[in-house]
């Protein structure tokens, strides 16, 4: 596979050896003489020194003959436009683009990059889940952004442990619908008893949130 | 009209101005404030500071309700993503990117991006005072395409767009250079009162 990689900062650094590595082809492109001199010395010359965004250079680098692009650099809008400019001048099937701000997540999406990577979403999320949930985890988003996919974790103390789905009140236009245990996620039935520990999975419109948290987590809601 | 412009160096700045006195209602953009100094004391728009490039900064600025959304900071890239999100994901109905790059210039017209790239205009002003042909680079271009996905946010709803030319970065696509990308939409001055 021929991979070109644009952006020679650590990451592009550290995928374009891992390529290599793996037995593909692979050119990089990093706008920065020196730091490209510099990856260049180590990995030879595959290191092509001219700016990715430039129309030109992408040509000269063959994007027109790669596989995949991915643009890895430090700035959204670069990623971006590396992005579309494969895609749609050079007709490269597969493209691949860091993003930094969450946030353009969406934007990207729309514009047809086919994958997107954005460390800030990764580790936002990693700290969500690691950090004891007192609170219902919101898994995703679905529909027109009316339903949501929540999970609870049961700890001491929350009124559904000891019960099941059928002696709970659980809100119209709400379904609890499985159950993590142990790592096995299996459905949840109404006369599944529920325990400490267990990860309950529900789907529920976003106004039932408030109910939900009630009857799974127990307490006051301390974050809407 | 409605106008947001992003980069308020020479060209922004001047811009804003004239649409200003036009009676339009501008708002100017520039991630440093000291630009703003480029404006003028009767300038009565509104100037903001911030990243073009940031949703919630150009929501904002109203881009939301503009009319006419134009690019012009120094970084190309800047500047399409900046059109991008203004007019696909906020509905501005007319975009105009500033791409000093006519390979990306032309590229992005194809997208439906209304593209000025100063290297084709500053070119063919050379050629043409010394009387020498166009020189094929795209300068300012009328979208000539859409977005693959994009249709829901067309450009100018209900105008005709004027397409210049059906190959982007033929010959003829210069010819366009000295004209608006667009002269289907005069503009009125009168029409519109300011808002402040």
């Amino acid at each position: 596979m021929f991979v070109l990689v644009v952006g020679g900062g650590k990451v592009g650094y550290y995928l374009t050896k891992e390529l290599i590595e793996a037995g593909h082809e692979v050119a990089l492109m990093e706008k920065d003489r020196a730091r490209a001199d510099q990856i260049a010395d180590e990995i030879g010359s595959i290191v092509i020194a001219h700016d990715g965004c430039e129309g030109k250079y992408l040509a000269e680098a063959g994007s027109n003959r790669a596989d995949v692009v991915a643009a890895v650099t430090g700035d959204d809008e670069d990623n971006l436009v590396i992005c579309q400019m494969a895609k749609h001048h050079f007709d490269v099937p597969r493209t691949i683009a860091r993003v930094n701000n969450p946030k353009n997540e969406e934007l990207f999406r729309h514009l047809g990059v086919d994958e997107l990577i954005s460390p800030t979403r990764m580790i936002l999320a990693s700290i969500e889940q690691d950090i004891p949930v007192h609170e219902l985890l919101h898994l995703a988003a679905l529909g027109e952004n009316e339903l949501e996919l929540i999970e609870a974790h049961l700890q001491d103390g929350s009124p559904a442990v000891g019960r099941a789905p059928r002696d709970l009140d659980i809100p119209d236009g709400c379904s609890l619908f499985a159950v993590i245990r142990d790592g096995v996620a299996s459905p949840l039935r109404p006369d599944t008893v529920l325990a400490v520990g267990d990860k309950v999975i529900a789907i529920g419109r976003t106004e039932c949130e408030e109910m939900l948290h009630e009857q799974l987590i127990g307490g006051e809601t301390v974050r809407g | 009209m409605n106008i947001v412009i992003v980069g308020c160096g020479r060209v922004g700045a001047a811009l804003a101005e004239t649409f200003d006195r036009g009676g339009h209602r501008v708002v100017i953009l520039d991630i440093s404030t000291r630009a703003f100094d480029r404006l003028s004391g009767s300038f009565g728009g509104e100037a903001v500071r911030g990243d073009g490039t940031d949703e919630d900064v150009l929501r904002r600025a109203g881009a939301e309700d503009a009319d006419l959304f134009i690019a012009l900071t120094e970084g190309d890239n800047r500047n399409i993503m900046a059109t991008q999100l203004a007019g696909e994901a906020l509905g501005a109905r007319r975009v105009i990117a500033k791409i000093n790059d006519p390979v990306r210039a032309t590229a992005y017209a194809e997208l439906g991006i209304a593209t000025l790239c100063r290297t084709g205009l500053m070119i063919d002003a050379i050629n043409a005072y010394l009387g020498d042909p166009p020189s094929g680079l795209a300068g300012m271009s009328a979208p000539t395409g859409h977005h693959p996905g994009g249709e829901h946010h067309p450009q100018a709803p209900g105008e005709p767009v004027e397409v210049s030319s059906a190959t982007p970065g033929s010959a003829d696509a210069p010819a366009a250079a000295g004209a608006p990308a667009s002269p289907a939409e005069p503009m009125p001055s009168s029409t519109l009162s300011r808002e402040a």
